[in-house]
């Protein structure tokens, strides 16, 4: 799913049409709320729930949305709200984790084949075209069946899959760089090739870098969600939210929340990635 | 064109090969396999020499490199070797899930290039700025809303609480237009994205000007010069777009419990049964080589310009 990506990089370069967009500011803040929030409910899930999201209570089985359960209880009388709450803990760890990993190693490959060029250029870059021109997700599944199930091994499948679009993007920025006049300089000066891509060729090519992460940030929740949601990634009875939805679905006919709340908590999380990485990408190209 | 057409077509035979090698590679990497596991289990009642017989079976008692090279000259006729959860050929499997799935994603992309023209036209031409501005938002929306969820209230909603669709696969035409409306959403996103772009790039050019300024309407300046001018970065964003269609495919299946490839793939993963994952990866890298392969063809009988570069 790094279409997006190009697709919101093709859009960039257009000039924006309305300078003024009252709307516009207001929608970036509440994006903020909810990313800031997301993230709180990941590292302190205990603030904003005291129940355990584990706790099976036959009794409460099945409870819609009330003031006690605001996203009402499941099959075992667990309250649906904390296990959302807890749930951010899997779904953004994970890819944080993702989008971690792809960096590290789009950068190590980037770098690499930018900078030494030659062959090692055209074997790297032969690699990248082949791992990009198999579906994506195709590729992160056949990952799972070697690492096993779970949110980190999702979380590695997804960031190796993605990694190919870090190189590449890193790679460009670094073939940039070195055929400037300012890395020229560093070179005749004798400067250490290490100490040039540290301190020149590297930071030059982080704001791109920057755009592309926020954008596969969103995309590695959506990957990792759905990698569960079909039972290959995060395990009962752990809170995730993709696994959340799978497990309502036997009930969808007359439990409807047990889907609806945890796939619309999914949908505004990436929605407000999403926007906010496009208010980044704005600010970068004035 | 055809020194073109004949190193585009190296090109991705080599792609085919090193996605083998790569999901070969990956897979052989496993600590064991199906079969192994099952003469190893205790429970399996087999005896050793069973499980020698079974293991020459399937082939998993020569070393790898033959496995490796066998497997090839084997998957360039077309055998991609037998499931080793039900011992039927791969191929088989395949080609009893695809016509499911080729419905699916055939009817999803017929979907998706509609809602993204439609939203396109009306980000560029709708007379009032704020509809423009409501239809500018409807790509990133559909990008921010997971395949599953959308399968999920869709099912949940139109099926169950409104009755419109039936809720299981009958084979009928309204059994498929949800799923393919869900994954159609899917691609729908970027297409329209650049679409919209590319139609205002293009009206901003000169060549539009001097035709409005000779009196031609927008209806028929679109017609005859934006539409061909705008369509070359959709249809090469359209063979890219094919990756995601697949990779939605393996979601919607599964949630609307559709016997298609994706399905086989899941339940293949859940089993352990290699070579059906291989075959999958390699039926849907072949596709997506093919269908890249197809766009770039296409591409100069649109644009001739973009042979430019090429034959000089």
């Amino acid at each position: 799913m790094t279409l997006i990506a190009e697709a919101e990089a093709e859009t960039r370069t257009a000039p924006p049409r309305r300078s003024r967009r009252p709307l516009g500011d207001a929608g970036v803040y509440l994006a903020a709320l909810v990313v800031a929030v997301a993230l709180l409910w990941a590292v302190a899930p205990n603030l904003f729930t005291s129940a355990d999201p584990l706790a099976v209570q036959p009794a409460l089985r099945f409870r819609p949305p009330s003031a006690d359960h605001w996203f009402g209880t499941d099959q075992l009388g667990r309250d649906l709200y904390t296990r959302v709450v807890y749930g951010a803990r899997a779904s953004l760890t994970g890819a944080g984790v993702a989008v971690a990993l792809a960096v590290l190693v789009g950068a190590i490959l980037g770098t690499v084949a930018g900078w030494f060029g030659g062959v090692t250029d055209s074997v790297i870059g032969r690699a990248i075209d082949v791992v990009l021109s198999i579906p994506g997700f195709l590729f992160a599944i056949t990952i799972v069946v070697l690492l096993g199930f779970g949110v980190l091994q999702a979380a590695v499948a997804v960031g190796l899959t993605s990694s190919a679009t870090f190189a590449r993007l890193i790679r460009s920025e670094v073939l940039k760089a070195r055929s400037s006049n300012y890395v020229e300089a560093a070179i005749t000066s004798g400067a250490s090739t290490f100490a040039i891509l540290r301190r020149h060729v590297l930071p030059n090519s982080f704001t791109a870098t920057l755009a592309l992460i926020t954008v596969q940030f969103g995309i590695a929740i959506i990957w990792i969600a759905s990698l569960s949601f079909l039972g290959l990634g995060a395990q009962p009875p752990q809170p995730e939210w993709g696994l959340l939805v799978s497990d309502g679905r036997n009930y969808i006919a007359s439990r409807g929340w047990l889907t609806l709340w945890p796939g619309l908590t999914v949908v505004a999380v990436v929605l407000a990635t999403n926007h906010l990485s496009h208010h980044l990408g704005r600010r970068r190209t004035p | 064109m055809r020194r073109y057409l004949i190193r585009r077509l190296g090109q991705a035979l080599l792609v085919l090969w090193a996605a083998y090698s790569l999901s070969f590679a990956l897979l052989s990497a496993l600590p064991g396999d199906a079969i192994s596991n099952r003469i190893a289990s205790p429970d399996s009642g087999l005896t050793a020499e069973s499980g020698a017989v079974l293991l020459r079976y399937y082939g998993l008692d020569q070393p790898l490199w033959e496995q490796y090279l066998r497997g090839i000259a084997r998957a360039a006729r077309g055998d991609l070797g037998l499931s080793l959860h039900t011992a039927q050929p791969v191929q088989d499997l395949l080609a009893d899930t695809l016509p499911s799935t080729l419905a699916l994603t055939g009817l999803a992309l017929m979907v998706g290039i509609l809602l993204a023209a439609v939203i396109a036209l009306a980000v560029n031409y709708l007379p009032s700025a704020r509809l423009r501005g409501l239809f500018a938002g409807a790509p990133s929306l559909f990008a921010s809303v997971p395949t599953f969820v959308v399968g999920i209230l869709a099912l949940q909603y139109l099926s169950f609480t409104a009755g419109l669709i039936p809720s299981v696969d009958d084979g009928s035409l309204t059994a498929l237009l949800a799923p393919a409306v869900t994954l159609g959403l899917v691609i729908a996103a970027p297409l329209a994205q650049v679409f919209g772009a590319s139609i205002r790039t293009t009206r901003s050019q000169p060549f539009v000007h001097v035709l409005h300024a000779k009196g031609a309407g927008e209806g028929y300046i679109f017609r005859k010069d934006v539409f061909r001018n705008s369509s070359l970065p959709v249809l090469t964003l359209l063979g890219l777009a094919f990756g995601e269609l697949i990779a939605g495919s393996v979601v919607t299946e599964s949630v609307f419990a559709r016997d298609g490839v994706g399905n086989l793939v899941v339940g293949a993963v859940n089993t352990q049964d290699l070579p059906v994952v291989q075959g999958v990866v390699l039926l849907s890298t072949t596709t997506y080589v093919l269908v890249n392969l197809a766009v770039d063809v296409a591409c100069p009988f649109i644009d001739p310009r973009v042979l430019v570069g090429v034959t000089s």
